[in-house]
């Protein structure tokens, strides 16, 4: 593989890109995310970003409570967000875990989402703590069965401890199994890798070994997809992109829940990233409250007044 | 879904309703509003739009108010506990911040700073500094000036229109907590949140003289800083009229404090964190239109690094939001006057002239107003003009550097010293570059940050004295071996 270029596959290669990353200044960062945080998005560009939104959802149930009438419900409601209003659009994929993939393909196929991905998250999620050859069995299990895009969280343990080259070919080795039947998204655990120097390094040893998407978290760990964190990825996929002219997409995953947290999102891609990344094929939010919010918001907007929480539907 | 393909903020303007301007403004003089006898019009330099017409102070209002003022002094203010003139402090910065959206949406209107600005700096530091100043009251022997600290009596404040309320601040509340009583005069074109300010005295039931507020232009200045009736000066604005007024006032008793022009170098090192570094530069230039004497106008920037911090300060550029001032999502406002605007294209045409290359960020400027599109000059060398002068408008000169060494040479190459910018992700080389610079303020991967609790002023034709923090406090007390 060619890795853009960028690195060659040796270790020696890996450290001389990740050590010729600028750092990042913590408290610039939070200023500049806080600053984006105070647009007023109203009226038509309110309407705009919601029904955006709502097609970058990523309709998620990760419980082991999950079932199969569970999952087959999330799908409906992934397919028509609204049953009572048509121009809703559909979300942009259901995030399941592996054994759950084959269930919700067959039934989002069943009633028309043909257009709706599944996303299965892989590699002994969340932890990632199994052997290389359970996460690629993992992993080889969800493309079988259906899933179109592959969640997959890195060995933060190994991360943290320098071995960057493991998480690197790890990446490499997955990034081959999904082949060009699934997408690649790569989960960081950012709460687990704390520092945005962290996470920006993280996010281009992600785009080099060959990640479709680099996502922010698995959801089961909090700090999750706070604004100062999507806003260094963004930074990072633009200066990805000015250096391989390749758009990777970001995915912030976890605490996003209502339509302001996910208006903020979109404003730091248009101002950060740009305009071009304002779409579920670039950026994906990681939700499962989020959507009825969004639905709430929507209503409201067109009736005037908040409708009960009963006129959206449970899932 | 619709099929737009961007992200268009709809307008978010800020209600206009909250603020009541009144066609025609007096002074403040004896805790009244007097009527002027001469005026001239106030406008916004959003859209020319004229406000309301301002009163003229001439002799006659000046020795009123100067005499107000020592009234006040001499019967109320000097014999008040430090207890209860902080009582009088506190009430203040709690009816400003009480009334905060009003003085917002004023000193947009007024001034054509964008009221994410005034909303979110200006007004709440403006009330920060009385709430701080507030807590000095009862603390003066613990000021450094000995044991019995005195106030100077009257004191004369000339501000300057880029922040008039938050300049009104960091003039009249360390004189009150001092002890002192005030004569202000705000400038010509930013009267407006002075005199709403002087309300807001009037509700706090502040001694009547113990602040007057006169309105006027030049020569109302010139009448402050010549009374013989006024113990101390302080001036903001530029080093031209600082020189006048040290000259004026060099024979005299008068104790002065000036703050003035700036040309300040912004450091940016190669082991810097570029992103930040960007939006350092563009807070440090633009934020408030670039008038700021503060302001990161010259941009010092390693070679190592040049070409990849000016490809993204472009595009960061490119994302700067300029127009109308009351929308919430307006990053850049109005030039202040037409005035300011004929210099800023003077000095860049200099630029032009003197073979500095020019790069503005595409933007629609409105039809209507004062308007200057952010603005970058590359090729700048110590030669040119324009990074010599100071411009006080988004403009922003750039210049490069091999060695660290050379890096502050060129920083300190100025006869201003108002403040420097350094950035770099490497501690030790932050704590040798600030002992090296010859600045007031020197800021550390940030820029334009501001406490009451911190001093600010300048090194050479930058100011005397400091404002602001203890330092800023003593320029309003004599000690006693002053005495």
């Amino acid at each position: 593989m060619s890795f853009y270029g960028l690195v060659d596959g040796t270790e020696a290669s890996l450290k001389k890109y990740l050590g010729s990353l600028s750092g990042v200044d913590q408290v610039g960062a939070d200023a500049r995310a806080a600053m984006l945080a105070t647009r007023s998005i109203k009226t038509t560009s309110k309407r705009w970003a919601i029904d955006t939104a709502i097609t970058m959802v990523d309709l998620t149930t990760l419980e082991g409570a999950d079932t199969p009438g569970k999952v087959k419900a999330l799908c409906t409601k992934a397919v028509r967000p609204d049953p009572t209003d048509a121009s809703v659009p559909s979300v942009g994929a259901v995030c399941v875990y592996n054994d759950m993939v084959g269930i919700a393909r067959t039934h989002l196929d069943l009633i028309g989402g043909h257009h709706v991905g599944v996303a299965a998250v892989s590699t002994a999620f969340p932890s990632g703590r199994a052997s290389m050859a359970v996460k690629i069995q993992d992993t080889k299990d969800a493309v079988e069965a259906g899933a179109s895009e592959i969640d997959m969280v890195i060995d933060r343990g190994a991360f943290l401890s320098g071995r960057y080259i493991e998480v690197f070919d790890e990446i490499v080795k997955i990034r081959d199994i999904c082949g060009t039947k699934a997408h690649l998204k790569v989960i960081f655990e950012t709460g687990e890798l704390v520092t945005y120097d962290n996470v920006r390094k993280a996010s281009f040893l992600a785009m080099a070994a060959g990640a479709d998407f680099i996502k922010t978290s698995t959801g089961k760990v909090a700090p999750a997809a706070t604004a100062p964190v999507v806003l260094v990825m963004l930074e990072a996929v633009r200066d990805f992109y000015a250096m391989t002219q390749v758009r990777i997409g970001v995915k912030p995953a976890g605490g996003i829940r209502n339509t302001k947290d996910a208006i903020k999102q979109l404003v730091l891609v248009n101002e950060t990233a740009g305009p071009e990344w304002l779409k579920p094929s670039l950026f994906r939010i990681g939700a499962s409250a989020l959507l009825n919010d969004l639905l709430m918001q929507r209503m409201k907007m067109d009736d005037g007044y908040y409708a009960s929480p009963q006129y959206v539907t449970i899932d | 879904m619709g099929e737009k393909l961007t992200f268009e903020y709809a307008p978010a303007p800020e209600s206009r309703a909250l603020v009541s301007i009144k066609p025609k403004y007096g002074h403040f003089i004896g805790g009244k509003f007097v009527a002027g006898s001469k005026h001239f019009p106030t406008i916004n330099p959003a859209t020319e739009e004229v406000l309301s017409q301002i009163a003229l102070a001439g002799k006659n209002d000046i020795d009123a108010a100067v005499k107000a003022a020592r009234k006040a002094y001499t019967t109320t203010w000097s014999k008040m506990s430090g207890k209860e003139r902080g009582k009088y402090l506190f009430r203040i910065a709690r009816i400003m911040q009480e009334r905060s959206r009003e003085f917002a949406v004023l000193e947009t209107l007024d001034n054509g700073k964008p009221i994410r600005e005034s909303r979110d700096v200006d007004v709440p530091l403006a009330a920060a500094h009385f709430f701080y100043h507030a807590g000095w009251a009862d603390k003066l022997e613990y000021a450094g000036l000995g044991t019995t600290p005195k106030a100077h009596g009257v004191a004369g404040q000339i501000i300057p229109w880029n922040f008039p309320l938050l300049m009104l601040a960091w003039k009249v509340a360390p004189a009150l907590a001092a002890g002192n009583t005030v004569v202000l005069k705000p400038a010509e074109t930013t009267s407006l949140t002075a005199l709403l300010f002087a309300e807001v005295c009037q509700q706090a039931e502040l001694p009547a003289g113990v602040v007057n507020i006169v309105t006027g232009d030049g020569s109302t200045g010139a009448l402050i800083v010549n009374h013989p009736g006024i113990d101390k000066i302080a001036f903001t604005g530029s080093t031209e009229v600082g020189k006048i007024i040290a000259r004026a006032v060099a024979p005299t008793n008068k104790s002065v404090t000036l703050e003035l022009g700036g040309k300040a170098a912004n450091i940016i090192f190669e082991d810097a964190a570029i992103d930040e570094s960007v939006e350092g530069i563009v807070n440090g230039i633009f934020f408030n239109q670039g008038h700021v004497c503060c302001a990161g106008s010259r941009l010092i920037l390693q070679e190592s690094i040049a070409d990849e911090v000016l490809e993204k300060l472009k595009n960061r550029m490119a994302k700067i939001r300029v127009g109308d001032p009351m929308d919430k999502n307006t990053d850049l406002g109005a030039i202040n006057s037409k005035e300011q605007l004929l210099k800023i294209r003077e000095l860049t045409a200099v630029g032009d002239s003197e073979g500095a290359q020019r790069w503005s960020a595409p933007c629609d400027l409105p039809g209507k107003g004062f308007w200057f599109a952010p603005t970058i000059f590359t090729g700048v060398t110590q030669a040119h003009r324009i990074a010599r002068e100071e411009i006080f408008g988004p403009v922003l000169s750039i210049l490069t550097f091999r060695t660290p060494q050379e890096g502050i040479d060129k920083a300190n190459n100025t006869p201003f010293g108002l403040s420097a910018g350094i950035w770099s992700e490497k501690g030790s080389k932050i704590l040798w570059a600030s002992q090296q610079l010859r600045a007031g303020v020197i800021w550390a991967n940030t820029f334009n940050k501001f406490d009451p609790t911190s001093p600010f002023g300048g090194y050479k034709e930058s100011g005397w004295g400091r404002e602001g923090g203890r330092h800023g406090l003593s320029a309003y007390l004599k000690g006693v071996s002053h005495e």
